[in-house]
């Protein structure tokens, strides 16, 4: 028997490295005709900010050669929402349920997971600092040492349980802003979000998105995401948690190949709604065939020589 | 729901849209008109997502359901070209359903009578829809359905076997010359305040058909077609704003009754 069991850090302990990814599996309440959720480390829900956000208008989809541009812009009724009507329907799910916290100001993202740190049944936020599909805020502090560092060390200060910090992509070195988010604080760091990118109609002379660029997911981003998640694990001491195209268990194994503990299924749940339920026994195949009594010890197990 | 293999046993073919008759093993659940199915493409970057299709007709006796499929682009055209025999991946069913009579209440504003309104491959349907009211309510609907010239009018013996069906053409090439909504039927049903619109087409023919109906003070309801890229109301990709603020086409949809919707 393959021991998946994966310590995060700071209380968060998953029975398999496999999460989904914010925004891709609702709040897992869609899934669940297709996923047994015990079979899952853990669920990351819908990005919640602290107050009720619209969205961006439609068009907020466009597909594009083996993955998708999106612009929903964090559509989500508000934390206070959540913590009313949602919560209580997925606390006790047989799995972690992690919340994504989102906002636009520092205050916000501090009133928010300050909220979330309540809830007894949440043991993490993934802190996401690098939506590109929010105007103000949002990738702004994501992109820079600065920025990461403000909103780290804010939200630090009222979040006592695991805090997971989500970087964009969208950066110069984003093993610079690892190092930041590692310095003010974070428990471990996620990555990648989408990539900014845009899509045209040339028919129609117009974009695609009514927000005209949009993020950049699925198979497509994986060549770099798994870069990204290589150096960052370099970069920094705690955990890294992969994403970005994950579409089968040998691409989860890759990623943590390259230094990720855990990983992440994003779009990929779009295509096949079951995969993320697949993904951990692929896992301990995997390790089964190749000599691993843990997945543990994939994590950088990549041979380089 | 369920995700399932389903093996293609039958496919007719005409010049821009075809009919997929696909059976898999596991027992259908149950379908309601106006649900959806996802279809997974394969063997190519540019066919990424699944493609939402509508039900067009469940066999379950068979473990059957039917597919009107038109060629717009990359995905459709490959699953309108399918050899007999090939395994389609298919996540159903998806969505709401249009309102069908409630066999248990008694109240005064049921619908007694539905007029379908089809336009294009958004006949598609309404087929199902027609088969459940004749053989499930005893009801049965007038179809009305329109396309550009006869090429676009398939199915129709199929449809006469629920309802009356009256067609237009915009080239006249077969029933009345023009739009649904200039078809003489329509005149003698605005009085019928028991009557239930339906429609799915393309939008400008279902904002038509709703100002038509919104005037005639007739109950209608709409299905749209927003891209979509999970179907099961885990993105907010696809969402229409409604007076309820943004819904999922996918979940809360695709049906609509009009005075939900901003047009
Ligand atoms: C609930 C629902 C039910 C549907 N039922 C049917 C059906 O029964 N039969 C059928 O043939 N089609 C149906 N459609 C439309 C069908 O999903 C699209 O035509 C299909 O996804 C296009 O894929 P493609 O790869 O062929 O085209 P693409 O290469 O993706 O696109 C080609 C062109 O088609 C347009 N297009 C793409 N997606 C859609 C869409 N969702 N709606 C309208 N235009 C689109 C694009 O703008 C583009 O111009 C339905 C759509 C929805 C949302
Ligand atoms: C439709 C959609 C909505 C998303 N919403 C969020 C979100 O609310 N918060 C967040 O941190 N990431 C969000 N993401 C980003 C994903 O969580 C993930 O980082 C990204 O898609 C890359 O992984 P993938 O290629 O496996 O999808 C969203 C992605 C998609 C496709
Ligand atoms: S397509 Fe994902 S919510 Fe409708």
């Amino acid at each position: 028997m393959v021991d998946l069991t994966t310590d995060l850090g700071k209380g968060l302990i998953l029975r398999n490295p496999v999460l989904t990814a914010s925004g891709t599996f609702g709040y897992g309440e869609e899934y669940a005709d297709f996923v047994d959720f015990n079979k899952l480390g853990g669920i990351i829900v819908k990005g919640t900010t602290l107050n009720p956000r619209e969205g961006n208008p439609y068009p907020r989809m466009a597909e594009t050669p083996s993955g998708m541009l999106n612009a929903v812009g964090l559509q989500n009724k508000g934390v206070h929402y959540f913590v009313e009507h949602i919560y209580p329907r997925i606390a006790n799910l047989d799995t972690n349920v992690l919340v994504n916290v989102s906002g636009s100001t520092i205050e916000d993202y501090v009133a928010c997971a300050e909220i979330v740190n309540s809830l007894e049944c949440i043991p993490a936020i993934e802190l996401n600092v690098s939506c590109p599909n929010v105007k103000q805020g949002g990738m702004a502090f994501g992109v820079n040492t600065e920025g990461i560092s403000k909103v780290v060390e804010a939200v630090r200060k009222v979040y006592h349980k695991h805090l997971m910090v989500k970087l964009s992509p969208n950066v110069t070195s984003i093993v610079d802003i690892a190092k930041a988010a590692e310095a003010s604080g974070a428990d471990s760091v996620s990555l990648i979000n989408t990539l900014l990118g845009m899509a045209i109609d040339a028919a129609k002379r117009r974009p695609k998105l009514s927000t005209i660029t949009g993020g950049l997911s699925g198979a497509c981003v994986k060549p770099i995401a798994l870069r990204m998640v290589w150096q960052v694990s370099k970069g920094v001491k705690i955990p890294v948690v992969g994403l970005g195209g994950i579409s089968s268990a040998t691409d989860a194994v890759e990623f943590m190949l390259a230094g990720a503990s855990a990983i992440e299924i994003g779009t990929a749940n779009f295509i096949d709604p079951s995969l993320s339920g697949k993904v951990g026994e692929g896992i301990a195949d995997y390790c089964e065939k190749y000599g691993f009594t843990a997945s543990s010890q994939l994590t950088g197990a990549l041979l380089t020589d | 729901m369920i995700i399932s293999d389903f093996t293609l046993v039958e496919i007719q073919k005409w010049t821009k849209v075809s009919l997929l008759k696909l059976q898999c093993e596991e027992r259908l659940p149950n379908i309601l008109p106006g649900q959806f199915v996802q279809v997974r493409i394969d063997q190519s970057p540019s066919t990424y997502l699944r493609r939402p299709i509508s039900v067009h007709n469940v066999i379950p006796e068979n473990n059957e359901i039917w597919l009107l499929v038109q060629k717009v682009g990359k995905g459709t055209e490959t699953l309108c070209e399918l050899p007999v025999g090939s395994i389609v991946n298919i996540v159903l069913p998806l969505g709401n359903s249009f309102t069908l009579p409630c066999l248990r209440c008694s109240c005064q504003a049921q619908p007694t009578d539905y007029l379908l309104v089809g336009g294009g491959v958004g006949i598609a349907p309404l087929l199902y829809f027609g088969k459940v009211l004749q053989t499930q309510y005893n009801i049965r609907p007038t179809f009305l359905l329109g396309g550009r010239s006869q090429s676009d009018l398939v199915q129709i013996d199929s449809f006469q076997m629920y309802g009356d069906v009256y067609t237009t053409t915009e080239d006249g090439s077969a029933g009345e010359k023009g739009f649904v909504t200039n078809h003489s039927v329509l005149e003698q049903m605005t009085a019928n305040k028991g009557l239930q619109v339906c429609c799915c087409g393309p939008k400008p023919m279902m904002m038509a058909v709703a100002k038509w109906a919104y005037a005639a003070h007739l109950n209608c309801e709409v299905s749209l077609e927003n891209m979509m890229a999970c179907g099961l109301g885990a993105c907010l990709c696809c969402v229409e704003k409604t007076t309820e603020g943004h819904l999922c086409v996918c979940k809360d949809g695709p049906v609509f009754n009009i005075n939900q919707l901003l047009w």
